[in-house]
């Protein structure tokens, strides 16, 4: 267990290498970062001094290691455009985004989680169609016109909920729902076919032939099991909704690190850019790595093979 | 078949063989009675078909150039709102005048072109990583699986967007961004599907028979993957034309005049307080895509895959 542990999380910190690597190169391919600090004004001189002071001129592996190593230290840079400290700028507005991504995927899993459930008690039952139906609707509604639909709706015709800012909770009820619905198809699946394998399973038979009630039997027998690989997929999908995050807080102008990300790209403020990516890249590693090895300690297989 | 008291002459059919529904046949059944793909695969034709006759219906004079602009008919509201209906421009007409209709249709060209070409580069990417990596596993198998893992720890939407920003926003950078990145699913399917291939004993004869690696790949195991890959092909359309969209809502996709749904919804986000139907129509049309070809793998998957599910 512990080998594999070690193992997993060095190829972990290798993955998180190569994408910083792949998104430094490929930020300083855009053109020369020198042009975007100087400005239009800037002469040929002011470019020059730019990129000596910045370390432009030094190769890129080079102004790639000198940045990786500040990273882990915490410092990502300052931005070209705002002139602040990154770490800064992140460390204002991680906490939105985190309480959005929380918040998504808690309201994924209170409609996931007894869908599924009723789903998988009666499998092709009128519940289960209407489940399915869902699923394969709600999978193909795009999430930004979902979230626009909503913003007409419930902000402007019936004036429920506020369409821009972040300032209380009202603020975040329709950014939720809009970013949590789309993993809502996936998790509801996964309980719906882990309820259906544990139902089915002898010890569940024989705590039915016990005399217990069907409610103890669901929820304590069954539903604990089931529940588990759909946590660990819950944690996984917490790592997209972040990524999600940049469309929904765009929409609704929640400042966030989606929104943040936005912005830096318009602005080409590539040491931002890269924080982010950086960030989100870490997040989605660690959860999977969080995951992998709940299930291996769960099953001990796992780890041998 | 089950009843082995006698050995059958070689090539000739037992009686039960006669009488039971040829494979195709079989195959017919099951399709017509999966409503999901034939719902999702009838829509599908229909847009495809309208997509793809644009210029045809145009060149008729039934609908307008969705380039026509004219400052004099700015965003007419569709036929639904107005009693007095105009049937020149049934679904009214955008900021400067441009008929709302046709660029739909036409909206649906590129939303198509996306889907199509993108599931092309990712699948073969996708597939070629994923059946390399199930056939000779060992080291292999970790250095693709490093690869897959490394895609996936990467946010796709903020790195496609850094790519537009750094090669210029054309519908070809995120035709080639978009393909470039949604390989995953395909490899990892193509991956699994490879291993289980790998072991069956025909394909074990043929190794033993001496026949080449690549003869035993083209021949032996991608028959078996084939079914497989087409569904992973949908799921792949769909998710790429949804993110085209998003891009280009963004304003880091498709750029204007371009008649694109993406680029409709970001123009009408600007009018969304008083005219709500300029972002409800696009988006409309988005979600009946991608429902019609979420619809249609499904149902490929039941029909193709008896097995599962």
């Amino acid at each position: 267990m512990l080998a594999y542990a070690l193992k997993r999380t060095f190829v972990a910190f290798l993955i998180l290498i190569v994408v910083s690597g792949l998104t430094f190169s490929l930020s300083h391919l855009a053109g020369d970062p020198a042009l975007t600090i100087g400005g239009e004004q800037a002469s040929d001189e002011d470019i020059a001094a730019i990129r000596v002071l910045y370390g432009f001129d030094r190769p890129l592996y080079i102004q790639y290691a000198d940045w990786g190593w500040k990273a882990l230290q915490g410092d990502f840079g300052e931005s070209y455009h705002y002139r602040q400290p990154v770490a800064s700028m992140i460390g204002e507005r991680i906490g939105r985004t985190m309480l959005l991504g929380f918040l998504a995927i808690l309201f994924a899993l209170i409609i996931s989680i007894p869908m599924g459930t009723l789903a998988a008690m009666r499998p092709n039952s009128l519940i289960d169609r209407v489940a399915l139906l869902i699923a394969v609707f709600g999978q193909a509604l795009p999430t930004f016109w979902f979230a626009l639909m909503m913003m007409i709706v419930f902000g402007i015709w019936w004036r429920m909920l506020p369409i821009s800012g972040h300032t209380d909770w009202a603020h975040y009820v329709m950014p939720t729902i809009a970013l949590g619905y789309y993993a809502t198809p996936a998790l509801m699946r996964l309980t719906r076919a882990g309820m259906i394998e544990v139902l089915a399973s002898d010890y569940i038979r024989t705590a039915r032939a016990k005399g217990l009630s069907p409610t103890v039997v669901l929820f304590k027998h069954a539903l604990r099991n089931a529940i588990i690989p759909v946590v660990a997929l819950a944690a996984v999908w917490f790592g997209f909704m972040l990524g999600g995050s940049i469309v929904i807080e765009t929409i609704f102008n929640l400042k966030g690190l989606g929104w943040l990300s936005y912005d830096a790209l318009l602005r080409s403020d590539l040491p931002v850019v890269q924080a982010i990516v950086l960030i989100f890249a870490s997040f989605y590693v660690v959860l999977t790595l969080l995951a992998d090895l709940l299930n291996a300690y769960l099953d001990p297989r796992i780890s041998v093979r | 078949m089950t009843d082995a008291t006698y050995l059958p002459l070689r090539g000739q059919q037992t009686a039960e063989e006669i009488l039971e529904p040829t494979p195709m046949s079989k195959l017919r059944k099951r399709i017509f009675r999966n409503y999901s793909f034939l719902i999702g695969a009838v829509i599908l034709i229909l847009i495809a078909s309208i997509a793809l006759l644009a210029p045809v219906f145009e060149a008729l004079g039934w609908i307008h150039d969705p380039y026509d602009q004219d400052t004099g008919r700015r965003l007419l509201n569709p036929f639904w709102y107005d009693k007095k209906v105009d049937p020149e421009y049934l679904l009214g007409t955008d900021k400067v005048g441009r008929d709302y209709f046709s660029r739909l249709v036409y909206g649906a060209q590129i939303s198509l072109l996306i889907g199509v070409s993108t599931m092309l580069i990712s699948g073969f990417i996708g597939t070629v990583l994923g059946v390399t990596a199930g056939y000779f596993g060992g080291r292999v198998d970790m250095v693709v699986n490093f690869i897959i893992n490394t895609r996936l720890a990467m946010p796709v939407f903020l790195v496609a967007m850094a790519a537009v920003v750094a090669f210029g926003a054309s519908l070809w950078v995120v035709i080639l961004v978009l393909g470039l990145f949604l390989w995953d699913r395909f490899a990892v399917v193509m991956r699994s599907i490879t291993m289980q291939a790998r072991d069956l004993d025909y394909v074990k004869a043929a190794r033993a028979m001496g026949c080449s690696t690549p003869y035993i790949i083209v021949r032996e195991i991608f028959p078996n993957v084939i079914g497989s890959l087409t569904v992973v092909a949908t799921v792949e359309m769909a998710n790429a034309i949804l993110l085209e969209a998003a891009l280009s809502f963004l304003g880091f996709g498709v750029q204007p005049p371009t008649p694109n749904w993406g680029l409709m919804l970001n123009e009408g986000r600007e009018y969304m307080l008083f005219l709500p139907w300029t972002v409800a129509l696009p988006g409309a049309c988005l979600f009946v895509l991608v429902l019609a070809i979420n619809l249609f793998g499904d149902g490929l998957r039941d029909v193709t895959l008896e097995r599962e599910r």
